[in-house]
């Protein structure tokens, strides 16, 4: 037998999710609604934190979520109790969700009628990063119970991220929470990232995060308007 | 652990292009950044059972680990870095979050046997 010989071939081995992703973000753009997906470690307070989000947009929006979990619906349940529209993605043993999943979950929605779609991913830090759901914003949950060098241990999915939300606010002081040393570690793995520290139990800081969400979907539409008339 | 279907994915890719080519594939190249999310032992470790009974069967994943680049806008060059936990410029220490390499999980090559 001869030689082997080497060909170059370059091909992304995540194409086929970046590909139902791009369609997906394109979709989305399409019927004007702003979707933000939420990552975080398992217990960080993501279904909490998305519970209040929905509760209190839904005065002013048109709201709904996909939520991903492993085995059960209890998230789904949970975020029920906000009157948005919710589906629950299982994934079974997979840890992560997959741009194709975000794509069978919303078979059947007219995402032109929303104008926020919300994804809660797979509790996990370290394999949702890999993967574009097509969303607009990516949130990167870390809650104060669970030491200020969250970042650090994970720099890949804080750099997948857009912007960080440090939760369980309320209970800073008694875990002795440092926030200055959180806060610098973020810096150190995403120079330039935006934080918001919010507390979904007591309400701390949830409106100055609203306020961004609203501003950045305001400012999609508007570049969507002028790419249309052009 | 999301390495198993990622080197399914690999192998799958590499079953098409030897399909195309008619040839055996003897060892598939891989580019991994540093910031993809994925581990290369992972996947080293998986590629053997995702290869039995395909095409690939015997064949090897060799893998090239792409470092952290950034650029700095201060520098006005791009610049490696030592460690994914501080995002700043080796020379001028200006912190930067534009990642020019190190999300790389791409196929750059295989060797073939014709």
């Amino acid at each position: 037998m001869s030689t082997p010989r080497l060909v170059e071939v370059r091909k992304n081995v995540l194409k086929q999710n970046d590909v139902i992703a791009r369609a997906l973000r394109d979709r989305f753009r399409h019927d004007g609604v702003f979707v933000v997906s939420l990552v975080s470690s398992p217990g960080a307070g993501k279904t909490a934190f998305l519970e209040k989000t929905l509760t209190l947009l839904r005065e002013r929006y048109r709201v709904a979520a996909l939520v991903g979990d492993l085995a059960t619906e209890n998230d789904a349940q949970r975020l029920a109790r906000s009157q948005a529209p919710v589906k629950q993605i299982t994934t079974g043993t997979l840890c992560h969700l997959e741009a194709a999943m975000v794509q069978g979950a919303l078979e059947g929605w007219d995402t032109g009628k929303l104008d926020f779609l919300f994804i809660e991913n797979v509790g996990n830090l370290v394999c949702p990063s890999s993967y574009d759901l097509g969303e607009n914003l990516r949130l990167v949950l870390m809650s104060v119970t669970e030491g200020e060098d969250k970042p650090l241990k994970y720099p890949t999915i804080f750099n997948s991220a857009d912007v960080a939300v440090i939760t369980k606010m309320d209970l800073a002081v008694a875990v002795e929470f440092n926030e200055a040393a959180a806060l610098a570690n973020i810096q150190a793995v995403r120079p330039g990232m935006k934080v918001f520290k919010v507390s979904a139990k007591s309400g701390q800081g949830m409106e100055e995060y609203l306020n961004y969400l609203a501003a950045c979907r305001a400012e999609l539409n508007a570049a969507e308007q002028v790419e249309s008339k052009s | 652990m999301h390495e198993l279907s990622i080197v399914m994915s690999i192998v799958e890719m590499a079953e098409e292009e030897a399909r195309q080519r008619d040839a055996r594939i003897a060892a598939v190249h891989l580019r991994l950044g540093l910031l993809s999310g994925v581990v290369k032992d992972a996947l080293l470790s998986c590629y053997g059972m995702a290869c039995a009974g395909t095409p690939l069967e015997g064949s090897e994943l060799r893998i090239e680990e792409v470092p952290v680049e950034i650029f700095c806008a201060v520098c006005q060059a791009p610049r490696m870095l030592s460690s994914t936990q501080w995002f700043c410029c080796p020379e001028c220490g200006t912190p930067s979050a534009a990642v020019v390499h190190g999300k790389e999980l791409e196929v750059c090559a295989l060797e073939i046997e014709e």
